[in-house]
């Protein structure tokens, strides 16, 4: 229980990744399909967000120094830690991408097909 | 500034920066596509092959991207192994572009400005995939690859879609879990350098957080790589997409997975602990025995040429996956050829069904009737490369079947020594039953097919030839290959 109430928000990717992987793979209506892997990215994004958390730590910008005295001592454990912030401006990135690539295949699709549920589509495959 | 101290950036700076211009470049002029993507993959060959001459010559190189030094700083690292791959895929690549352009212009004609920088962007992916040192570096390119691969397979059309929006799905859930465990590697390590990693693991070896974190890569990288059972995706995906993108993303797809694999195992883990696992190699080596039965299994059932070569590639992920986990040099040599050749072979029978397409329209097994004597050349391109993957000596085939399976017999592992020879009775079967209905089959039933001499375009037949030389060369000259390429990564792991 105090894993669970130290750790809660771990918990909560886990649920979030869950719902989302389910969705991925139970859904029949390709853009729920799309929406959980939306729901499975965030979860994976809120993930290595919440690691760079520290208590009581501040943006990790330095309010005076100046070019020259960038060698100055600097306590770690007021800062939260930027990187993985960054590494998941680049995730997010990749995920507007696919994103974006599979709503265009869905709007094929639906050319294609004029359904986009899968069932439908499977049994018009198979005719 | 002497160049040659650039080349493995450029490597990946000049496919790069040529797909943004052709991008733009190619708006007016459709035509220039063609030779912008072959210039710039045969400058990528340039640079891959002088880097590999390097390495040869002094050992691996560090570049810094940018000069900022490691782990900070993204660093490029090449080894013997990822020099050979880069060589392979620039290789490959380039020979797959000059292909296409006869092809390329009979099925997708208005687009085919997109279809190349989608191409060769597709191709800087692969590369900067071998290249990097960084595990979210690798990441990002992973994804670029996937995504570019996602949308050369969809120009297909018609059923390729769903099969891509299928890839797309399984593709995601893959690069996902190899996105968590990074994340989980870098929140006990703190760093996401291959090389840094790989000092600082064997210190938390204990640590639970880490053998779910090389879990969730390798489950990651299995589905990336179409590994039995995972592998739903791929036979569709492939089977409907333009043959010019068969001819690419068939030979490398899979078989850069396959190194970042093996890459993951032994460069940011390491041999002791990949080994120490609780039944990992007994589990994994008969997993990919499976995989072998499976995919030659499915394969013989198909009656579409195009088709069964996918159940084929999914036989050969099995080969690799299996001998990078036998745990013993000989097994890990023969997986390390096999990513070579099989690359080299797929893409000799690729191309000359892709020719073979062109001419008649049709993959069908049946409607080759009297192919032999309307494409002498192609059906002999085809030959080779079938021989090689049946593995018959002096194809290269041949050679990394027997490593294989002398290192399972080094390891005791007998259903997958009996696997690897059961797959090479069926590759031998199904490609006899394509030389069969060539010589003797029935040519009346399809008025399509006749006996009239009608070869291919020499854009497509000379990459043809080249490759028929590189899977015969491949072969003659495996001492020399093992001895400057192989040995050396070998040694460096064991």
């Amino acid at each position: 229980m105090e894993v669970l109430m130290a750790k809660y928000n771990y918990f909560l990717y886990i649920l979030l990744m869950a719902i989302g992987l389910w969705g991925m793979i139970a859904k029949n209506n390709l853009v729920k399909k799309i929406v959980g892997m939306g729901i499975f990215q965030t979860a994976i994004i809120l993930f290595y967000v919440s690691t760079s958390v520290k208590k009581g730590a501040s943006i990790p910008i330095l309010a005076h120094a100046h070019a020259g005295d960038a060698h100055h001592a600097v306590d770690v454990s007021l800062i939260s830690n930027p990187l993985p912030h960054v590494l998941m401006l680049t995730a997010i990135v990749v995920g507007v991408a696919t994103l974006g690539l599979a709503l265009a295949l869905i709007q094929k699709i639906y050319q294609e097909y004029h359904t986009i549920e899968e069932d439908e589509i499977l049994e018009a495959l198979n005719k | 500034m002497n160049i040659s101290t650039q080349l493995p950036a450029l490597i990946v700076v000049i496919p790069l920066l040529s797909a943004l211009i052709m991008a733009v470049v190619t708006l007016n002029k459709k035509a220039w596509a063609w030779p912008i993507a072959v210039a710039a993959l045969g400058g990528a060959l340039w640079a891959a092959l002088g880097t590999l001459c390097m390495v040869i010559h002094s050992g691996p190189i560090q570049y810094r991207l940018g000069g900022w030094a490691p782990p900070y700083g993204i660093e490029y690292r090449i080894d013997h192994l990822s020099a050979m791959v880069l060589l392979v895929i620039s290789l490959v690549a380039f020979l797959a572009a000059i292909f296409s352009k006869e092809s390329i212009k009979k099925e997708i004609l208005e687009k085919r400005n997109h279809f190349y920088t989608i191409f060769v962007l597709a191709t800087t992916g692969l590369l900067g995939m071998t290249i990097t040192g960084d595990a979210f570096n690798l990441y990002v390119l992973l994804e670029i690859t996937s995504l570019t691969t996602y949308s050369l397979l969809a120009f297909g059309g018609g059923r390729a879609y769903f099969a891509t929006f299928n890839y797309l799905i399984m593709g995601t859930i893959g690069a996902c879990l190899y996105l968590l465990g990074v994340g989980y590697l870098y929140i006990k390590t703190g760093s996401l350098n291959m090389l840094d990693l790989f000092q600082l693991l064997p210190a938390l070896a204990d640590s639970k957080t880490i053998l779910i974190a090389f879990i969730f890569i390798q489950v990651g990288l299995w589905i990336k790589m179409a590994f039995f059972p995972l592998h739903g995706w791929l036979p569709n995906a492939y089977s409907n997409a333009p043959i010019a993108t068969a001819v690419l993303v068939a030979p490398l797809m899979t078989k850069v997975t396959i190194y970042i694999m093996i890459r993951v195992m032994f460069f940011v883990f390491s041999a002791d602990y990949v080994f120490s696992m609780f039944y990992g190699t007994f589990f994994m080596v008969s997993a990919a025995a499976v995989a072998i039965l499976v995919g030659s299994f499915y394969a013989l059932s198909q009656t579409d040429i195009k088709r069964m070569l996918t159940y084929i590639l999914i036989a050969e992920v099995g080969y690799m996956v299996g001998g990078a986990w036998l745990g013993n040099p000989q097994g890990l040599s023969g997986s390390i050829y096999h990513i070579a050749a099989d690359a080299i072979m797929t893409l000799t029978v690729f191309l000359a069904l892709g020719s073979i397409a062109f001419k008649t329209g049709s993959t069908k097994i049946q409607d080759m009737g009297g192919i032999f004597k309307k494409m002498p050349i192609t059906m002999a391109i085809f030959l080779v490369g079938a021989a090689g993957m049946v593995g018959i000596p002096p194809f290269c085939g041949f050679f990394s079947k027997w490593y294989l399976i002398t290192g399972g017999i080094d390891a005791g592992q007998w259903f997958f020594v009996i696997a690897l020879l059961i797959s090479s009775l069926v590759n031998a079967i199904v490609f006899f039953r394509i030389i069969e209905v060539g010589y003797f089959g029935d040519v009346e039933s399809h008025t399509h097919v006749s006996y009239k001499r009608d070869e291919a375009p020499l854009t497509m037949l000379i990459p043809g030839l080249i490759s028929v030389g590189l899977v015969l060369g491949m072969g003659l000259y495996t001492r020399e290959i093992m001895v400057f390429l192989v040995d050396p990564i070998i040694r460096s792991i064991f």
